[in-house]
């Protein structure tokens, strides 16, 4: 058996009504290795989020499979947490409720002080200390958040699944939580799967960035290594990292341009679904001077500014 | 302070509103100095001959009522004979049946309401039955009771739990129904069994939905149980109202209209308690 990644997504297709209908995404293959960090970043409508719920086995697909472990998923799993767009924190529950009852799912037996320690563990963990008997309603959009945030690492799982967790966030808050998930998620070495649109979240947080064209019948274009490294990667000065505009214009040209267009870029250069090419806009500008590019770069904007 | 004052203001009305009703009331109740118009002797015969030619009307004055609920309040509990007994045990027994009734239809109106909100196919299977069946005033169902059951008391907890099922039913159903998708996400992404997420999920999720099918419930069944001791008759307050008319006391029967809403007040005010309690918000 060749050497699967952690999650290795197999040739999904999803369609929506009867069997005619065009796929939103289909013959989507890629992977996400232990320990990474893996942002899928699309425009609305081409699929990311359904790609996400089957992930979470909250879905079907319609076509291929997910394996994580060497076996096909075939339903939710404590293993794979998610962190939900909208939170979906239990309102009747207070922070301590919702966080209790996630880890008492994963743990039935434990009694109930066990279960209140290991709870609040997390609450401290994501700095909600003295907010635990706080209900939802009471609570900032970011706290719920992090209760949220808290919640899905309560269950200590393999991996997790972050569905645009900070999309619904005004800035400042989005750029603390960004720094927090990034602290906990490299001190935990937590495997992460997360669905963005925002180019900049992509870059902070993500060690690839996996592509994907427009729907229907979206796909994966290309996967971008983040070349910078993870402890050069801080919010305030990440505009400053030689890589980060040569990254950031690769996708921008992509969320742009290409991503629409790319049925063009498919006919004239080809396009094996199974192996998604691996770009490194970043070390591109490093090597401007170079005559040849690396094959595997598509040659589009780079760093040209700097 | 701008809502005191709204307050103060909406109460002094009241009390005005009230006077005037009483003073309207009083005087139109004041013994006439002519004789009356001639009365009709059919309603002589009815309103019996004492006050066909007495000088007072059978209306009593507010003064007369005041009296009578001052008599009833003092002594609400006592038993005279089959057909004298105080106000209050004739209300605690229409507030027994009432409950009787409301409480044996939550049992089965909630379970049930839950089993229509969970499965789209029973949803379809019941739907043509509580349809046909909603409507029907409960009262109808008093024949058939007395027929079946062959005890006008329990009859009248049969009809008190008919008409209480439905709000309940289809409150639930809905309620349940409409539990969010993301919150049954949450529990499916927790591995959660069916019955702790039947019960730590969907029962809190539906809970306020729930409690107000249940306080219209129980607000119908007081309605519909003074007119199903009216047909039953022997005890209970819509007893009470019918005897009293056959003696022609308007004073008991106004005594009695005014407990009715008293209690029922009472009721509504102890469900929305219930149902604060179970309220989140979002």
């Amino acid at each position: 058996m060749e050497n699967r990644p952690l999650i290795s997504v197999e040739g999904l297709a999803r369609r929506f009504g009867e069997t005619g209908q065009p796929a939103v995404f289909e013959d989507i293959w890629f992977g996400v290795d232990k320990g990474e960090f893996c942002c899928l970043i699309g425009h609305s409508g081409c699929g990311k989020t359904t790609i996400l719920n089957v992930l979470a086995g909250l879905d079907r697909p319609s076509g291929g499979a997910v394996i994580v472990d060497n076996r096909e998923i075939d339903g939710p799993s404590l293993d794979r947490a998610v962190i939900f767009q909208g939170h979906a924190l239990l309102p009747w529950m207070t922070v301590m409720g919702n966080i209790a009852f996630a880890v008492s799912s994963r743990w039935p037996n434990w009694d109930r002080a066990r279960v209140r320690d290991h709870a609040m563990r997390f609450i401290e963990l994501v700095g909600l200390a003295g907010a635990e008997n706080k209900r939802p309603a009471q609570l900032s959009g970011g706290m719920k958040q992090r209760v949220g945030i808290a919640r899905a690492l309560s269950i200590q799982p393999k991996m997790l699944l972050m569905d645009e967790p900070f999309s619904a966030l005004d800035a400042l808050t989005r750029g603390m939580l960004q720094d927090e998930v990034l602290r906990i998620c490299a001190d935990t070495n937590q495997t992460v799967f997360m669905i963005t649109h925002d180019v900049d979240e992509a870059i902070l947080l993500a060690d690839r960035i996996v592509l994907m064209t427009n729907g229907p019948g979206a796909r994966i274009a290309e996967i971008v290594v983040n070349t910078m490294p993870k402890n050069e990667r801080h919010r305030n000065d990440l505009h400053r990292h030689p890589q980060y505009y040569a990254i950031r214009n690769h996708l921008v040209e992509f969320l742009v341009n290409r991503s629409k267009a790319f049925d063009r870029e498919v006919a004239e250069h080809g396009f094996d679904p199974r192996r998604p090419k691996l770009v490194k806009p970043g070390l591109m500008s490093m090597k401007l001077s170079a005559v040849n590019p690396p094959a595997e770069i598509v040659p589009l904007t780079t760093g040209r500014r700097q | 302070m701008l809502k005191n004052s709204l307050r103060l203001r909406a109460g002094l009305l009241s009390v005005l509103i009230f006077v005037a009703i009483v003073g309207i009331w009083q005087v139109a109740t004041m013994p006439t100095a002519a004789s009356g118009p001639a009365m009709d002797p059919e309603y002589a015969k009815l309103v019996g001959a004492a006050a066909a030619t007495g000088q007072k009307s059978a209306m009593p004055t507010p003064a007369d009522i005041g009296a009578t609920i001052w008599k009833h309040l003092a002594d609400p509990f006592y038993i005279r004979g089959s057909n004298d007994k105080g106000i209050g045990i004739q209300l605690a027994y229409s507030l027994g049946r009432v409950l009787l009734g409301f409480g044996l239809a939550a049992l089965v109106a909630i379970p049930l309401g839950f089993l229509i909100g969970m499965s789209p196919l029973v949803y379809r299977a019941l739907d043509p039955f509580i349809q046909i069946l909603k409507p029907v005033s409960p009262l109808a169902w008093m024949p058939l009771a007395l027929y079946t059951i062959k005890d006008s008391a329990i009859s009248s907890i049969f009809v008190i739990f008919i008409c209480s099922i439905w709000p309940m039913l289809i409150n639930t159903a809905f309620g349940v129904g409409s539990v969010r998708k993301e919150w049954l996400n949450v529990a499916r992404t927790l591995e959660v069994g069916p019955f702790r997420t039947a019960f730590k999920v969907i029962l809190p999720a539906a809970a306020p939905t729930i409690m107000t099918g249940m306080r219209i419930s129980v607000g119908i069944a007081w309605l519909v149980i003074v007119a199903a001791e009216m047909l039953v008759g022997g005890t209970g307050i819509g007893y009470f109202v019918w005897n009293e008319w056959n003696n022609l006391s308007i004073a008991n029967i106004v005594t009695a209209i005014l407990l009715i809403g008293l209690v029922g007040l009472l009721l509504d005010q102890g469900l929305a308690y219930l149902a604060k309690l179970v309220t989140y918000p979002e």
